[in-house]
Formats: C-alpha cells, sequence, structure tokens
C-alpha cells in the first residue's frame, strides 16, 4: 500500500528533459532518501511532489488522492530547505505557529502543540529568540518544527544538512530520523551524500541524468548495485578486468588463473567478453584464507586511519584497495612487501567493462 | 599598517614619544578617505544650517529679532506649508504605492529577464527628470491643448478636462510629481525586493498560506522598514520640488520653495531673513520626518540586531 505515489513523472524546462519517466511509490511512515549528483533533478521531483513545479506528464498521488494538479498550499507538505529560510520577522515560536495560525487552530492549541514541538526538538528555552539569535543547527531544528507543526502528510527535506559543519550534521541526521519515527511520517530527503542517504534511509533512490537508477535498500544498494552508475557512486569499488570463459559454470578468467562465480552473475555473457569484478575493499582481506578466490599482491601505500587500515596493493595488473581491522598486535604490512590477497567469489559485483 | 606598527613597537618600548606619531600618522591616513565626505557635509548642510538659523533670527538690520519666526504663522505660509506638506505626502503616497507594484511586477512578476534592466535604466533617467522639461512634457500632451488631451477628445470622444481633470491643479501636480516618483521608487525599494528569498514564499505555502497571506504576514513586514525609507525620501524630494510647479502653475500653487524662491529673489516680496526662516521651517520637518522614520524602523525591525 503505497502512500506517496509517483507514475510516470517527467519534468522538461524547455527543450531540457530534467526528469525522465520517474517512478516511486513510498509507503505510510517510509523514509526515503534521493541520492545523486548535482543537477541530476532531486530538486525538481521534490518541488513536483510539493507543487512548486508542475510535471510536464504523469501524475503523482498522496494519501489515494491525485494531487498533480493541486496548488502547493493546499498540499498539507512540510518544507525543510537547505537554506533554513525561517521568516526573519518571526520568533521561533511565531515560526513554528505559522502553519497553525493558517489552519485557524486556536490560540491554546497553538501554544501546546508549539510548545510540544519545541520540545521535541529540544529547543522549548528559544521560544522567544528571533531567527538571527540562533545557530545554524538550531535554525534548521526550527525549520524542522516548523514543517511538522501543522501534521503535514508529508514531509520533504532538500540537503537540509548541507550548510551545517560535520558533528552537528551527524547529531542532527540522527535527530531527524528519531523524530521522523516517533511521528512515523513520510518522508523524503534529499542529499549527495550517499554516508547521509545510506544511515538514515528506509529506502534510497539512486538518481542520475533524471532517471532513477535504482530503488532500494541501503544494504541491497551498497551490495548489489545494478548499474554501473549506482556501482560506482555509492562507495568505494575495486574493479578487476576478467574475461568470461564458460557462462554457464560461471568461470571468468582473471590474468592467468581461472575463477568459479556463481552463474547467474555472468548469466546473458557470451564466452571472450570482457567484464569487471567490482568488489568493496571490506570484501577483500588479507592472506589466502579468506575466500576461494586468491591472488597475488604487492603492497603498494598503507594508510592508518584508526580503527581500520586502507592498503593500497598491485594485484591481478591493477591497484586494489582494501580494508583491514587495526590490531594493537599485529603491525600492518611494510609497503614493498609481497603478500596474497584473498576474496569470496559472492562478493564479486559483475559489471560491464 | 601592522607593518608599521610591529617596526615602531620597539622603539616605542624604548622611549614612547617616537612611536606615537606614527600611530597617530597611521591613524590618520585610515580617516582620508571619509574626509571629502565630511568636508561636504560641514560645508554643505553644517554650515548652511548654522547660517540660515542665524538669519532667520536677525533683522534686515542686523540685530537679532523673533520676527521672522513669528510671520511663519501668517495665514498665506501657514497655507503654503500645507500645501507643500499635503502634495508631497500625496505625491510620495502615490510614487510608493504605485513603485512598489512596479518592482513587484519586475522583480517577482516572472516577466522575462530583459525586462528588469531595461525598466531600471529608464527609471534612472526619468527619476531625474524634473522641472522646466518635465512641465512642458506635461503640458504638451495633459494640457488644454495637449497631445493626448486632443487624441482622446478627438479620436475617442471622452473629453478629459470635461471630467473636472487640470494639469493645472493639486492633483495635475501630484501627477506630474508621478512621473519622477514612481521611477525613484522603482531604484530605490529593488535592492529590499531582491532580498525577499524565494524559499519563504515556498515554506509558507507549503504550511497552507495564500499568495495574499504570504505577502501580508512575512514579506510586507519584511520589506516595511525600506517601504518607509522610500517614502520618506519620496517626501524630501517633493518637498525640495521648485522648478517643476512654478514652470507648471507659475506662483498660482504657493509651495513653501515657491515662497521662499519670492523672498530671496523677488522684487516686492524681497525679505531674505523671512525666507530663512522659511528654510529653517522645511529643515524642522525634515528632521522631524527623519526623526519618525527612524522610531518607525526600529520598531519594525525588532527582529534585527
Ligand atoms: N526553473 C528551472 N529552469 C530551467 N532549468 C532548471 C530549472 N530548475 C532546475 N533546472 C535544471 O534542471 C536540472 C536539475 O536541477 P535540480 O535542481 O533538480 O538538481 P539537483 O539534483 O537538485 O542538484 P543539486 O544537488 O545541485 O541541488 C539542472 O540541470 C538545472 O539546471
Ligand atoms: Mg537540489
Amino acid at each position: 500500500m503505497s502512500f506517496l505515489k509517483l507514475s510516470a513523472v517527467s519534468k522538461a524546462f524547455g527543450a531540457n528533459v530534467v526528469v525522465k519517466s520517474f517512478d516511486l511509490s513510498v509507503r505510510k511512515g517510509e523514509f526515503v532518501s534521493f541520492l545523486g549528483p548535482s543537477g541530476c533533478g532531486k530538486t525538481t521531483v521534490l518541488r513536483m511532489v510539493s507543487g512548486f513545479e508542475r510535471p510536464t506528464s504523469g501524475a503523482i498521488e498522496i494519501g489515494g488522492r491525485d494531487v498533480t494538479h493541486l496548488p502547493a498550499n493546499q498540499r498539507q507538505i512540510g518544507m525543510v530547505f537547505q537554506s533554513y529560510a525561517l521568516f526573519p520577522n518571526m520568533s521561533v515560536f511565531g515560526n513554528v505557529a505559522f502553519g497553525l495560525k493558517i489552519a485557524g487552530a486556536s490560540k491554546p492549541e497553538i501554544a501546546s502543540r508549539v510548545k510540544e514541538m519545541l520540545d521535541l526538538i529540544q529547543l522549548g528555552h528559544l521560544a522567544d529568540r528571533y531567527p538571527y539569535q540562533l545557530s545554524g543547527g538550531q535554525q534548521q531544528r526550527v525549520a524542522l518544527a516548523r514543517a511538522l507543526a501543522a501534521r503535514p502528510q508529508v514531509l520533504l527535506l532538500d540537503e537540509p544538512l548541507s550548510a551545517l559543519d560535520a558533528k552537528i550534521r551527524v547529531s542532527l541526521r540522527d535527530d531527524i530520523r528519531a523524530i521522523q519515527r516517533e511521528l512515523n511520517i513520510t518522508t523524503i530527503f534529499v542529499t549527495h551524500d550517499q554516508e547521509e542517504a545510506l544511515t538514515i534511509s528506509d529506502r534510497v533512490v539512486v538518481m542520475n541524468g533524471g532517471i532513477a537508477e535504482q530503488c532500494d535498500t541501503p544494504h541491497e544498494i551498497y551490495n548489489r548495485p545494478t548499474t554501473r552508475f549506482v556501482a560506482g557512486f555509492v562507495g568505494k569499488l575495486n574493479n578487476i578486468p576478467a574475461i568470461v570463459v564458460d557462462p554457464d559454470a560461471g568461470t571468468v578468467r582473471v590474468e592467468s588463473d581461472v575463477v568459479t562465480l556463481e552463474p547467474r552473475a555472468v548469466a546473458g555473457r557470451k564466452a571472450g567478453d570482457p567484464i569487471v569484478l567490482a568488489l568493496r575493499p571490506e570484501a577483500v582481506s588479507m592472506g589466502t584464507r579468506s575466500g576461494d578466490v586468491v591472488l597475488e599482491a604487492k603492497v603498494q601505500e598503507v594508510y592508518f586511519l584508526g580503527s581500520v587500515i586502507r592498503l593500497k596493493v598491485a594485484a591481478a595488473g591493477v591497484s586494489l584497495s582494501l580494508d583491514i581491522f587495526n590490531r594493537a598486535d599485529a603491525p600492518p604490512p611494510d609497503v614493498g612487501s609481497t603478500t596474497h590477497v584473498s576474496f569470496s567469489s559472492h562478493a564479486v559485483i559483475v559489471l560491464d567493462s | 599598517m601592522s607593518a608599521l606598527d610591529t617596526a615602531s613597537a620597539p622603539v616605542g618600548r624604548s622611549d614612547p614619544g617616537i612611536g606615537r606619531p606614527l600611530a597617530r600618522f597611521s591613524g590618520f591616513w585610515k580617516w582620508l578617505g571619509v574626509l571629502p565626505f565630511f568636508l561636504f557635509c560641514a560645508l554643505f548642510l553644517l554650515a548652511p544650517i548654522v547660517t540660515l538659523t542665524d538669519g532667520a533670527f536677525r533683522a534686515a538690520d542686523g540685530g537679532y529679532t523673533l520676527d521672522n519666526i513669528l510671520a511663519l504663522s501668517s495665514p498665506n505660509i501657514v497655507a503654503s506649508y500645507s500645501l507643500s506638506i499635503r502634495l508631497s505626502l500625496v505625491s510620495a503616497a502615490l510614487g510608493t504605492v504605485t513603485g512598489l507594484l512596479l518592482a513587484y511586477a519586475i522583480i517577482l512578476g516572472g516577466l522575462p529577464a530583459w525586462v528588469r534592466p531595461v525598466f531600471l535604466t529608464f527609471s534612472g533617467v526619468a527619476s531625474n527628470f524634473a522641472g522646466v522639461p518635465l512641465a512642458f512634457a506635461f503640458i504638451a500632451t495633459l494640457g488644454r491643448l495637449g497631445l493626448v488631451t486632443i487624441v482622446l477628445r478627438e479620436v475617442f470622444g471622452f473629453n478629459l478636462y470635461a471630467t473636472g481633470f487640470n494639469l493645472f491643479s493639486f492633483w495635475g501636480l501630484a501627477l506630474t510629481y508621478l512621473y519622477f516618483q514612481m521611477p525613484l521608487m522603482l531604484l530605490v525599494i529593488t535592492p529590499a525586493m531582491d532580498g525577499i528569498r524565494r524559499e519563504w514564499r515556498e515554506a509558507a505555502e507549503s504550511l497552507g498560506a495564500t499568495r495574499r497571506q504570504y505577502w501580508t504576514m512575512v514579506a510586507l513586514p519584511l520589506i516595511t522598514p525600506s517601504v518607509l525609507g522610500c517614502f520618506l525620501l519620496l517626501f524630501a524630494n517633493a518637498f525640495g520640488t521648485l522648478a517643476t510647479v512654478y514652470a507648471l502653475t507659475g506662483s498660482n500653487y504657493s509651495v513653501v520653495p515657491i515662497v521662499l524662491f519670492q523672498q530671496i529673489r523677488g522684487n516686492v516680496l524681497y525679505n531674505p531673513n523671512l525666507g530663512y526662516a522659511l528654510a529653517l521651517g522645511m529643515v524642522a520637518i525634515m528632521v522631524v520626518s527623519n526623526v519618525l522614520y527612524m522610531i518607525l524602523r526600529m520598531r519594525a525591525e525588532r527582529w534585527h540586531k
């Protein structure tokens, strides 16, 4: 049962088609992120949901009602902008009360709801302040409370954390997710930060050039990207060139070794096709015993990151990154030393060459 | 600057007297850029005010007197102040409202991008178009034998002057003033209009507000201080206008600048000290309106630092 539904929504500005046949179905209370590079159409899709852009074609439904031609002020949507966009002439209280006032709520009703919202964002003590007297993080919390106060059907956030510094970003991100869960509000969150998208979403829509490339849980997106763009855009990838030997048996040749993959990984390919075996850094391990594929390797670079050590090694004619856990009793290998790396053939993502 | 300071520091420590002149010198250089401004103010603002204040309290023989000030309460001078204030208020109000609407249409109305620079450039010219040429332009178009008047009568069968309209009346003057007041308003309110962010409107609309509610609750309160400031500027602009009125109506409409003009240039009414008193009255009105403006602005802008 989908609560928010976009069916074949397209948007063109003049001859420039920026959103192409976009389908999306969001359940009530679900948290969906749009992730993609700058200019891929994330904001445009969001603005079509909020009613500030008209789709060139397609339909948008909220709660079973077709809202495609409904003006923005009748859609009951909460918006949070990157630039906070608080009304500078109103106090924190006034900002949060705005939607309730418009809806014609009574004074006591407004007072109690605003208090409730300010408690939710833990800024009850700042009700009388004006936006210019607040930090960026505080302003964005107030913007969130303002958007939620009038109980919208859908919450839309367009890069709400991009203007904040790293620490506040993380804490506000977690707060947004906690509040969203508590209120069970259907949410779309736009970001170009993959870590952000993967951390807080139920599902992530990876967008590229106005197209939804893949829409799935963070786990699926990360581990089983369906397109080369998604594989490359989300997380770091090692790319090992290979040649298909026997598609039915799932065998491929990496340099001079023949490696056996799951046959479905190479389904639909012919013998002799060049392919790329893509691997996450954490799927590759030192030594010979961590998987059925073993490669000889030479350590090129050692990056000590704290709990994790990232190594760059030369293997199979390319440079591979791999992550190992830091252990106090085992110093990292020396640069220039030769070793083996291994990985499980199940961890391989097969991509077009 | 800091290089100078550091260089002088060791010297200054052993002998405080040596470092000082250097520091004072650098302090002087800091102010050099604004010196012309202060010079200008002293010469053309403070000095004239002092002179005319002094002159307003002197008789023709040079002795001190209150006669000039008392003469300000004579019926014809009170009438001229009243006319000036009414004319300036009306034309400033008309200019503010029409200029604001024009600015809204040009900046936020979604017109093609080329419209804005065209209007702003034209406004830059029009807002400085006043005096005899402006009066003549209006006489040639909206006078009894003006082009527009005749075209309306001959082509459209509409007799403008039969409706009670008269270019050489109070409202005719106000209309003429509008020619430079509206573009001036457009020019001075444009930065404030530019400061209105699209996100505010979208936030308000997503919260259910109509366009009208957004304007009354958010946008107008935000630009009110600027609008007040612009209104005052337009008021002052109209208040000091002499040549346009004179060219249009001769001395039939005795606004303060005309009465003043007669006192210092006229043959019959020559009384420069009364002229000083009249000017002092104008300064007083400007001071009052400025103070009023600052009070209003402080109240309207309490959300600012
Ligand atoms: N009003 C408009 N008129 C013309 N083109 C537009 C308009 N709005 C957006 N575009 C174009 O549509 C494309 C998508 O823009 P959009 O703002 O949706 O991207 P985005 O994914 O949100 O990017 P970012 O991460 O930079 O915010 C861009 O190429 C942009 O130039
Ligand atoms: Mg965007």
